[in-house]
């Protein structure tokens, strides 16, 4: 591992300075690697914070371009990205940000044929949902049990948000909670759901900090709760979930050994 | 008694100063010395404090008479 410069020692002098992280700590972060799929509500932020961190390798996914809807709450967009890609329009911002930062971008959807690849393509240390639907969801759960990788889910509506970590082997999954979709009446409709712009600032930063904690191997994760956030009332509920013993996807004798790919109408106004 | 690496601060300020140190004695390994030549004032004040609150011992310090000081840290002699 290179020592680091005088500019780092400067640039990361208030992560150095803290016992949990030092100078080791912050070349741990250098030499991270996180996947963040969806850089909408909850990616945006979670990419900026992580980039101005100094994570060394950051991947984004999204196939999407920038819409003027975006910008209320997709901050690292900026106005005069409207119309281009997002995973551009999001590696422009970084590359401002943090020349420390590697981006790789992937412009494609998930899906059960190509998120190994994608997973693998810089074999992620951790990965973040920052998707807008279940089929994204369901699918980013069981490819991240299957290749044993850590990482956080998160959902934001109104304004209401959770947020979950998964460690392989050592905490309940998003099925072990949530075992199927749910029914496609269940979920709100584009024009039912909308999102006040902080939430996704609130839960996306709650997600970039497990990432960090996970490369640092500091602290507790959100391993084993359900944290539930409602802004209206100002609540944070950090709800316990056991292992689901029969889970479909990472229980002894899982019934889900190879990545399905769910259909339901996702929403166009994006996460 | 002799230093195992010596660092000059002189030329930063807080909390450059500080993070200088403490990358230096992460290099270094429990048991060994770090001498520090630093500038009086602020550094001298809060600079042999926040060692000793990571535990690290201050074995001495000289005041060299031109506004600098020098500082022998042992690494983790307080932990």
């Amino acid at each position: 591992m290179d020592n680091l410069t005088n500019e780092q020692l400067e640039r990361y002098s208030r992560h150095i300075i803290l016992e949990q992280v030092g100078g080791i700590g912050q070349k741990k972060i250098l030499d991270a690697k996180v996947l963040i799929i969806g850089t909408g509500g909850l990616g945006a932020p979670a990419a900026m914070y992580l980039a101005a961190a100094g994570v060394g390798h950051i991947g984004l996914v999204d196939y999407d371009t920038v819409d003027l809807s975006n910008l209320q709450r997709q901050i690292i967009h900026q106005t005069k990205d409207i119309g281009k890609a997002k995973i551009e329009s999001g590696r422009e911002t970084i590359n401002e940000m943090n020349p420390d930062v590697q981006v790789h971008t992937y412009s494609e959807q998930v899906t059960a044929s190509n998120i190994r690849d994608i997973i693998n393509d810089q074999n992620y240390d951790f990965i973040i949902d920052g998707t807008d639907n279940f089929p994204a969801k369901f699918l980013i759960n069981d490819a991240c049990v299957l290749l044993k990788k850590a990482y956080s889910h998160a959902g934001i509506i109104r304004f209401q948000g959770q947020t979950m970590t998964y460690v392989p082997d050592k905490s309940p999954c998003y099925r072990c909670v949530f075992p199927t979709m749910p029914p496609k009446d269940a979920v709100p409709t584009c024009r039912q759901a909308g999102v006040l712009g902080v939430m996704g600032g609130v839960i996306g930063t709650i997600q970039a900090t497990e990432a960090l904690k996970y490369v640092l191997g500091v602290g507790e994760l959100l391993t084993g709760y359900l944290l539930t956030y409602d802004a209206l009332t100002m609540t944070f509920r950090k709800i316990k979930i056991p292992r689901n013993k029969k889970c479909a996807v990472c229980s002894k004798n899982p019934t889900i050994t190879e990545l399905i790919d769910y259909e339901q109408p996702t929403c166009s106004f994006g996460a | 008694m002799k230093a195992d690496d010596f660092l000059d601060i002189t030329d930063v300020v807080c909390p450059i100063t500080f993070v200088k140190i403490k990358v230096a004695l992460e290099e270094l390994n429990d048991g060994q010395i770090l001498e520090v030549h630093l500038n009086a004032g602020e550094p001298i004040q809060n600079v042999p404090r926040s060692l000793k609150d990571e535990g690290h011992k201050i074995l001495s310090v000289e005041d060299l008479g031109d506004g600098t000081f020098t500082l022998l840290v042992l690494k983790g002699g307080l932990s």
